[in-house]
């Protein structure tokens, strides 16, 4: 033994530890991957050792490994092993590697549980302290649910360094374990008012987080955050309260009005800058959510907007940051008090840091008016020319077109120099958004009608100039300009100038080399102009411009044709058909030109981006049902598991598809026909549908007078610039008639007052240069209302949404405090895995699969905990005895209603809540333990149940005694030589407030149907100054559940049992079930002990199997609410029952 | 929070926290990915950025950079605050902490953080409280040790 030690005393200092592991990869720089393989193979030689010291410090490498990048997967059950030492020193290492290499596949944490729940309730609160910590990084749905219990203890625990953190770890559980926030939320409320302020601080973190996502069941918890905010001096815990009051006003806007003051007093006070940053958000936030428009709250905003110019004038780059983030949320509803800081944010834009600059940028957006947008734009196309980096510029150019095309163009009054702009961005090199220009381009010419020929004239000189764009490969973005411009110049071809030398532009060999959607837009248009040209010359006999136009195109289009690109190919062959087509008419003198044009008559509306989304599917038509057949191969494995449980689904798409006769089809299409005909945008055969875009805004569509003084034609690139100065000049004019107006009718009417004479002139006096139409979007008409999806379904905390003050009389899953436990733990379980050595982890840490199974409710649910500590204590004593017996009597009701019976179980408790805390009864939560020790399967008859006694008297329990009134098919088992109506001694004694568990062997004969078994459990109430007799009856409860093993199945295995043909089937439908799908399963799986064998969408395969080896198989499927199982078993009684219990699990949610 | 890095200006990762599981790939990713953002920033930059569906904070202290990941609703100034409550807590344990420090002592370093942060919440606000705390876990890791080390010399004997 001595030389043992020795000899590991000796290996241990050869090996290296973490420092020299350090060292060693800070000495090999440049071999440091061969470095850390040799260095890996040596920890996996530490590993197989016995010694735990020489373990601990292999797995301290690999944590740091770890955290390099290496996978240290393979090492998952040393770490366990490391974890489960006794020694804190290396418990703290193995806790650590866990925490920062465990994730929820890591198949060992199941292994875990035990040993974690051990160390929760170790008596050195550093263990416990260490498994909380890392718990709290590796937690699972399974660990939360198991452990859930445990750490609500411990938030009860003497020592608030554990109270502390428990609480905390609790939102993690909550998180992962939903069902455990109803039982512990009064716990953590009390926490709240916890002596302790790290307590205290840690449960309103809880709560603030729980309350950000789900407020509406917070709100109740107001007066008492209210009361903590204005008595608290903590900055820390004064944030998270107030950043929970910005969760909750909008839901209570009462209590908005209430949190002013309080609010803006902090602001006026607080040195601290981070909670004045809270603050002033949580009162925008505030203000946002009561209904504007009152006067007093603008003061308010005042306050905030001076703040928040204090922050951003600070020359501290964060705070300037967040003022500038802050100030775009008043810009919302508020824009004006934001507006008159407009010097200031424009000064932002010339900041060092991009990310400031951006914040300003977008604060920008809500700055715009008429009056100002084109002085704003002027000064960021300033700041693409200086912009260094391509982000920033493109960044801006965006910002640009968002600023400018926002709310409908709303601010642009000038469109020509719109359009201006536009043209001078796509001088930008290498930006990515040429595409965001060209559609903006499109926009516009399609939608404001009066800038059509101020558009197709720069489009043309776009298009002319098209080598400045393409010249160099790098500006690539850029050319998707071209594709606007060759597309308005086309389609509006009759405002060209010159449309001859556009198409001559447009069929230059060059073009080939732009991008093929580009190039089949250029040939698709070359066609329109040519219709334009022919057009024009209409009339004129042997017209030699028309033919020369045929012969262009005759002779540049080949070069299309020969493109690699398909659309470009065909459109250009097909075009240099029709051309040639049209040469040889126009020799024969024919006259063309109507029926080229009646090619492209028609004009294009804009559609909203919605409407097709919006388009109501017709009645009848079933978008998912198959066309055809589906094809034979489809049927193959998949499938097969589903098609045992026959009865259903293939078959349904052929015979819908054969009831629709020919009649039916025939008055199908009428109605179609009909539709289509009270459908504007369906494109109908007959080409004069030009009727169709009479809408009524189309009609209104003055022909505008275009204003002289700007130049239609701009020779080269535009500069935006004289607009400005143009714009100005306009409105100096009109402000100068208006003024004269306004004098003349001020001199007719002297009384009357009037708004804006002398003073700045507000937006509504600005008359856009234009009057312009803009054409709404068209929708379809019996458009469906907007659908927009709210929340994310996979959100975590979706599933944390439960009303709190909801009272839930007795509900079995939310009770996990007195619920039976079964665990399980066989060796065919493992065997599927063999990874591990796995008799040496059962001797360590029994337990795989938990299930709940039943409860036994010994104590109503608190209510709440308010009444307490009046009473006098001997009034107390007094009471004590009715209270029990009042209590028995709620207990027999109990039995007798048979653990499911929830709402007399709740009227009772109304009628008498019962504080535990207080009462001498004894409070006693009862688990069911089943396993086997040996792990084999023999002994298929024998239950073991472990219950948890635990005393929640202020009295010392002793002489319990356990007894059970056995019944035929169920027995207690006694020791030898004991009668046959013996109780047994429970081995221990449970002073105030502990807690203690004894196993107790059932033989069962039968499995297939619930047994309930009435028993007593006797003991001795020993007070200071007295000691009474007390008795306690219970009801064990055993569904056929319980008697069910959680037990992994493969499908393939699956598939064959299914088809062997020897189980009989059995069946069940769920109405109303308003879950999702994952969760439906997870409470079959966490209920009823089953494990998901296959998922695919709404559909699952479930298998379990009994104690005596019953396979019991369920096909789940949903659809809208109704949740329908298929289920087969070898056994139909027992079968009966486990579905019979699923749905009583169901009925309770 | 959603998790915290340190890392130094070469770009290697010196600690990691991460508070909600992620697959290590993704993490491997994340991690590259923000360091590159960050150490791209210029000193005289703010500490915020927008990062996916994250705000990170960060703050550079020497050569290290402490990294943060906060959600959108999240205080950027009190994460700011934490990270240096944490660099405090560093520096009072270490005695003037430095890089080598924490890449020799980095169990250490996560003990620390452990006992500040949990589950990215903050467990305790007062400095004395959380070196209490490690200080007597220190403790009793020295008793669980000094009986070894007589064997030790044992061996060595």
């Amino acid at each position: 033994m001595a030389l043992k030690i020795v000899k590991g005393s000796i290996d241990r200092m050869f090996d290296k530890n973490l420092q020299d592991l350090v060292r060693g990869i800070r000495n090999h720089k440049e071999d440091e991957a061969k470095y850390i393989s040799t260095c890996i193979d040596e920890i996996k030689q530490e590993l197989k050792q016995d010694n735990i010291a020489v373990k601990a410090n292999a797995v301290c490498k690999l944590t740091y490994l770890q955290m390099l990048g290496y996978d240290v997967s393979w090492a998952a059950f040393n770490i366990v092993e490391v974890m489960s030492s006794s020694k804190f020193t290396y418990k703290r290492i193995g806790y650590l590697a866990a925490s920062q290499c465990f994730h929820e596949g890591t198949d060992v944490i199941m292994l875990t549980t035990n040993q974690i729940r051990k160390d929760l309730s170790s008596p050195n609160q550093y263990d416990t302290g260490v498994a909380l910590t890392g718990l709290s990084c590796f937690v699972t749905p399974d660990l939360a649910r198991d452990l859930a219990n445990d750490i609500m203890t411990l938030m009860s625990h003497t020592k608030p360094y554990i109270r502390k953190k428990a609480v905390l770890i609790m939102y993690k559980v909550f998180l992962k374990y939903p069902e455990s926030l109803r039982p512990a939320f009064p716990r953590l409320k009390e926490k709240l008012e916890d002596p302790d302020p790290g307590v205290q601080s840690a449960a309103v973190n809880v709560i603030c987080e729980l309350a950000r996502r789900n407020p509406k069941n917070y709100l109740s918890l107001a007066p008492l955050f209210f009361k903590l905010m204005t008595s608290s001096t903590n900055n820390w815990v004064l944030i998270k309260i107030i950043k929970l009051f910005g969760a909750l006003t909008p839901l209570e806007p009462r209590l908005g009005k209430k949190l002013i003051e309080p609010l803006t007093n902090l602001i006026h006070s607080t040195s601290a800058m981070s909670l004045l940053y809270e603050c002033v958000n949580t009162v925008i936030a505030v203000l946002i959510s009561l209904s504007s428009g009152m006067p007093n709250h603008s003061a308010s905003i005042q306050l905030c907007v001076q703040k928040l110019r204090i922050l951003i004038e600070d020359s501290d780059q964060n705070l300037k940051y967040l003022g500038l983030l802050a100030m775009s949320k008043i810009l919302k509803t508020h824009p004006k008090s934001v507006q008159s800081h407009k010097d200031l944010i424009l000064q932002c834009l010339d900041d060092k840091d991009e990310s400031i600059r951006l914040r300003a940028l977008d604060l920008l957006y809500g700055m715009v008016s008429k009056k100002n947008l084109m002085e704003i734009v002027k000064k960021l196309m300033l700041h693409v020319d200086k912009a260094e980096g391509t982000t920033y510029r493109d960044e801006l150019l965006t910002k640009i077109i968002d600023i400018c095309s926002q709310s409908n163009f709303q601010y642009i009054t000038n469109f020509e120099w719109y359009i201006s702009i536009l043209v001078e961005l796509t001088r930008l090199e290498g930006t990515r958004h040429g595409h965001l220009i060209a559609s903006q381009m499109l926009d516009v010419a399609i939608r404001v009608k009066a800038i059509r020929g101020f558009a197709v004239a720069q489009m043309a000189t776009l298009l002319d100039n098209a080598h400045l764009l393409t010249g160099n490969t790098q500006r690539n973005g850029i050319c998707e300009v071209l594709y606007a411009a060759a597309w308005i110049c086309g389609e509006f071809s009759e405002h060209l100038e010159d449309p001859m030398q556009t198409l001559e532009a447009m069929l230059r060999p060059k073009v080939a080399t732009l991008p093929g959607h580009i190039q089949a837009v250029y040939v698709q248009n070359a066609a329109k102009l040519f219709a334009t040209v022919l057009r024009k010359h209409d009339g004129e006999t042997e017209s030699q411009a028309a033919q020369e136009t045929s012969q262009l195109l005759i002779d540049r289009l080949p070069l299309f044709v020969q493109s690699a690109n398909l659309e470009v190919q065909e459109r250009a062959s097909c075009i240099l058909q029709l051309v040639k087509y049209i040469q040889k008419l126009q020799q024969k003198n024919v006259e063309v030109a109507e029926e080229v044009t009646a090619l492209f008559a028609g004009e294009l509306n804009p559609v909203a981006p919605k409407a097709q989304k919006k388009v109501p599917i017709p009645e009848g038509l079933d978008l998912d049902a198959w066309i055809n057949e589906p094809p034979s191969g489809s049927e193959s494995e998949d499938e097969k598991p589903k098609a045992v449980f026959a009865k259903e689904e293939p078959k349904h798409s052929r015979s819908r598809h054969t009831e629709v006769d020919e009649k039916e089809l025939a008055r199908r299409r009428e109605v179609r026909k009909q539709e289509q005909a009270s459908n504007p945008f369906y494109i109908k055969a007959s080409p004069s549908s030009q009727k169709v875009y009479d809408a009524p805004g189309v009609e209104h569509i003055p022909v505008v007078q275009i204003d002289l003084s700007v130049p239609l034609k701009v020779p080269g690139m535009p500069m935006s610039d004289q607009y400005l100065k143009l714009e100005e000049e306009r409105r100096q004019k009109e402000k100068a008639e208006r003024k004269k107006k306004e004098k003349k009718k001020k001199r007719e009417k002297r009384g009357k007052e009037r708004k804006a004479d002398s003073g700045p002139e507000s937006e509504e006096d600005i008359t856009p240069a234009h009057q312009v139409d803009i054409v709404t979007e068209e929708m379809p008409e019996n458009a469906l209302p907007s659908d927009d999806d709210d929340k994310d379904p996979n959100d975590p905390h979706k599933a944390l949404d439960i009303d709190l003050d909801k009272y839930v009389p007795h509900c079995r899953h939310l009770q996990f405090i007195h619920v039976l436990h079964i665990v399980m733990c066989r060796n065919e379980f493992f065997s599927k895995t063999e990874i591990y050595d796995f008799r040496r982890i059962q001797k360590k840490m029994l337990c795989s699969i938990e299930t709940r199974l039943n409860q036994l409710s010994w104590f109503p649910v608190q209510k709440s905990s308010k009444h307490k500590k009046k009473k006098q204590k001997k009034e107390k004593e007094e009471k004590e005895k009715k209270k029990k017996k009042r209590h028995h009597h709620h207990h027999q009701h109990h039995g007798d209603a048979g653990g499911e019976d929830s709402v007399q179980n709740g009227t009772v408790e109304e009628e008498e809540p019962l504080p535990v805390s207080q009462s001498h009864s004894v409070s006693l939560k009862r688990e069911v333990k089943v396993y086997d020790i040996q792990g084999n399967h023999q002994d298929e008859s024998k239950v073991v149940v472990s219950v948890i006694f635990e005393n929640k008297s202020d009295s010392f329990l002793k002489a319990m005694e356990f007894n059970v009134l056995d019944s035929l098919n169920s027995k207690l088992q006694r020791p030898e030589g004991a009668g046959a109506h013996d109780s047994l001694t429970v081995p221990f004694q449970l002073p105030p407030g502990v807690s203690n568990e004894a196993r107790f062997v059932f033989s069962v004969q039968s499995i297939v149907m619930p047994q309930k078994l009435k028993g007593t459990l006797t003991f001795i109430v020993k007070s200071d100054e007295s000691s009474t007799h007390e008795k306690l009856d219970f009801k064990l409860h055993f569904t056929c559940t319980s008697y069910l093993i959680t037990t992994p199945c493969y499908s393939d295995a699956y598939a064959k049992l299914l088809e062997s043909g020897d189980l009989k089937g059995s069946s069940l439908r769920l109405e109303g079930i308003n879950m999702p799908f994952h969760h439906l399963l997870a409470r079959i799986c966490f209920h009823h002990h089953f494990s998901v064998v296959e998922r695919i969408d709404s559909c699952a395969s479930m298998y379990s199997r009994s104690i005596q080896g019953h396979h019991v198989c369920l096909l789940v499927k949903t659809s809208d609410q109704t949740v329908s199982i298929d289920a087969k078993c070898d056994e139909p009684s027992l079968l009966g029952n486990v579905l019979d219990e699923i749905k009583q699990t169901f009925s309770k949610c | 929070m959603r998790f915290m890095l340190l890392f130094s200006r070469q770009g290697k990762l010196r600690l990691q926290k991460w508070y909600t599981a992620t697959a290590e790939r993704d993490k491997k990713k994340m991690v590259r990915e923000l360091m590159q953002v960050v150490l791209a920033r210029k000193p005289k930059m703010c500490s915020f950025l927008e990062w996916r569906d994250l705000k990170i904070v960060y703050k550079r202290y020497a050569s290290l950079y402490f990294c943060c990941a906060v959600e959108e609703h999240d205080n950027e100034l009190i994460t700011l605050e934490v990270i240096h409550r944490f660099v405090e807590l560093l520096d009072k344990y270490f005695g003037s902490v430095c890089e080598l420090d924490i890449i020799f002592n980095f169990e250490k370093a996560y003990f620390i953080l452990d006992e500040f942060l949990m589950g990215g919440e903050i467990q305790d606000t007062s400095k004395k409280s959380v070196l209490k705390a490690i200080e007597q876990a220190d403790l009793l890791q020295e008793e669980d040790e000094s009986p070894r080390s007589v064997l030790e010399e044992m061996g060595l004997a």
